[in-house]
């Protein structure tokens, strides 16, 4: 049995479904996101174990405890919320102990634990500070210290870093895996920010108006995409029709062997990184450079070609680049792409 | 910028302010003025005022118990009311704020609705509940079984006190409903979530962070209270006098334009002096809230 399992959870608001029909199994110290654009259902979801918004129908166990019934103050969740909520009239260690003193425990262990949970987050010295005396990166640690504090069982993190620049974004989000992972909460995160999740969290649930997409682990995500809406979400990617014809498949003049015969049309997705420049060759898509953007470490290419326009993502190896108007040659190998059958009106392999 | 450049903007500045500063000192500060030079001056039966200096009038004020006994009174009906309009309306605005879309609009509009109407149409209307042993009030407090006699209302303190907290208390919502707006809407669940119990949370969370508008509503409320003329005018009757109707008495019945100066200066620095006290104490106890 997993540690925290979501039953066919369910929350209408008239008679639009914010989530539907949503399950899902945690286990005991996974890092797992919520993933999708705003209004797809994610914060509804989040607030849902929280306690916060009482399930249409569905259940949320948690150690196979049904939670329906368990007011929100004793569930006993450490949360972090986007607009981090802290107590403005209260000291950082009067705000971190605030959770440990409804717990009624002793003086002296409250003290200890919140001295010991603000070196964890990296605050020691900011004690007796109070929160709008601080950066936003410090307010985020103190929120993150308030919720770890009461040693939770679950940590909900809502849209935690989407009010920090990019810069600290990045850092924060290196510390927050560490921290995790040194006190090996359960953490459920809510984002829109498809990196954050992939660089945090060891699977991710993709979200699309309150329907769940695709549950993967990040890089499974990202390689197989189960629907073309996942491909969307997570990074650019190209989608091109292509012709199954048994033991080859042809997009444009070009043609690949796979392993599974495929026939029909097809859907093939292939991220922009997967596309390598090639001497002319006839089994080679060719096309014309239309635009060339440098962005540091890569060169993004938009290239008009016979089977379409096609992102294609260059590093940025020191060599002189093509320029806009150039004539160029394609090439991506049939491991490169995922294939999918395209059904009517439908978007399921 | 130079240095002749920074004198004509000065110059420039001072100009744009002249008119609002002329119309200031016209209307507030030489009546104002004239007030406190009234109130040093001599006055008779029969040979009206006399500008002479002489500290008469204030000594008379100060001396004689009856003016005391008015100031208190004064005094007492403003903190009793500040009290009851806190009290009903802080909870009053608390839950206008959880209100949601539609009733928040309409009761909000209720709430200010009586600021509309006349101060002294609605004190009648407390005349006309209050009226006498057979009042509607006393009636409907009878019949409920309530109280067992009826409770005399009209010209006492405690009618006075009911009307103005009447009168008064949207001031109150209206000030602890602005501190309220500016509450995080998540500060609440996040303390629920750290295991506190409702009370818990009003106590220590809600509490602490609307007290600068529970405060300010308290100031303009007591100032408003203490002054008030219509409702102590009204239930108060003739006899039940506070600060704002003896200045009255003294100028328009008595005469004594100078005895009623010293009235109206002593209320005036009594006010300033407990606003401004209170003030400054509260801003350096809650430093943090007010940030």
């Amino acid at each position: 049995m997993s540690f925290l399992v979501l039953d066919q959870l369910t929350r209408r608001f008239g008679d639009h479904a914010a989530v539907d029909a949503l399950s899902l199994a945690v286990e005991r110290g996974e890092f797992v996101s919520l993933l999708g654009p705003s209004g797809c259902g994610k914060t509804t979801t989040l607030q849902m174990i929280a306690g916060f918004v009482v399930p249409t129908s569905g259940a949320i166990r948690l150690e196979n405890h049904d939670l329906h019934s368990v007011h929100p103050s004793q569930r006993g969740l450490g949360i972090v919320f986007q607009s981090y909520a802290l107590f403005p009239h209260l000291t950082v260690a009067e705000n971190v102990a605030f959770g440990l003193q409804m717990r009624k425990i002793a003086r002296a262990e409250c003290q200890l634990r919140v001295t010991e949970t603000l070196k964890l987050v990296g605050l020691d010295g900011f004690a007796e500070r109070y929160p709008r005396r601080m950066s936003g990166g410090q307010q985020q640690r103190v929120a993150l210290a308030r919720a770890l504090v009461i040693r939770p069982s679950i940590l909900l993190l809502d849209e935690p870093l989407s009010n920090l620049d990019a810069k600290l974004r990045e850092e924060m989000q290196i510390e927050l895996r560490q921290i995790q992972r040194a006190s090996g909460t359960t953490t459920i995160l809510v984002t829109h920010d498809q990196a954050e999740a992939m660089a945090l969290s060891d699977r991710i649930v993709v979200m699309n108006k309150g329907r769940v997409e695709q549950i993967a682990a990040p890089h499974e995500a990202y390689e197989n995409p189960a629907t073309p809406f996942v491909a969307n979400f997570l990074g650019k990617t190209n989608l091109l029709e292509a012709d199954g014809l048994g033991d080859t498949v042809r997009i444009g003049g070009s043609r690949w062997t796979i392993k599974q015969p495929l026939t029909g049309r097809l859907r093939a997705t292939i991220r922009p990184e997967r596309i390598k420049f090639a001497e002319p060759n006839p089994n080679n898509i060719g096309g014309i450079v239309k635009t060339r953007i440098f962005q540091g470490n890569h060169w993004l290419y938009q290239i008009e070609t016979t089977a379409g326009l096609l992102t294609v993502i260059h590093p940025n190896s020191g060599a002189a680049p093509f320029r806009e108007t150039d004539t160029v040659h394609l090439t991506w190998g049939a491991s490169d792409m995922a294939l999918r059958v395209e059904a009517a009106g439908s978007h399921a392999q | 910028m130079t240095a002749a450049d920074q004198e004509t903007s000065k110059i420039i500045g001072y100009a744009l302010v002249a008119p609002a500063t002329l119309l200031f000192v016209a209307i507030v500060l030489i009546p104002l003025a004239m007030t406190a030079v009234l109130s040093f001056n001599e006055w008779g039966q029969y040979s009206g005022i006399q500008s002479v200096i002489t500290l008469k009038n204030w000594q008379e004020v100060i001396t004689d118990g009856y003016y005391l006994e008015v100031f208190a009174r004064t005094l007492r009906i403003a903190l009793l009311v500040t009290l009851i309009t806190a009290i009903l309306g802080a909870p009053e605005a608390y839950i206008l704020h959880r209100m949601s879309a539609p009733w928040k609009g309409i009761f909000l509009l209720v709430i200010l609705g009586p600021l509309l109407i006349s101060v002294v149409a609605r004190t009648l209307g407390w005349a006309l509940l209050f009226g006498g042993n057979s009042g509607v009030v006393n009636k409907a407090l009878m019949n409920l079984g309530v109280i067992a006699t009826p409770i005399p209302f009209m010209f006492t303190e405690l009618g006075v006190i009911v009307a103005l907290s009447h009168v008064l208390v949207p001031f109150m919502v209206l000030s602890v409903w602005a501190s309220l707006q500016r509450l995080d809407p998540q500060i609440e669940n996040a303390a629920v979530s750290l295991g506190a119990k409702q009370p818990t949370v009003l106590a220590r969370i809600v509490l602490p962070q609307i007290l600068p508008g529970l405060l300010s509503g308290a100031i303009i409320v007591f100032a408003l209270a203490a002054s008030a003329f219509a409702s102590p005018a009204i239930i108060g009757g003739r006899r039940l006098k506070v600060a704002a109707t003896l200045a009255y008495d003294e100028f328009l019945n008595t005469l004594n334009w100078p005895l009623g100066a010293v009235v109206a200066v002593l209320l005036l620095v009594g006010l300033m002096a407990i606003i401004v006290g209170t003030n400054r104490l509260v801003e350096r106890r809650y430093a943090e809230v007010f940030r």
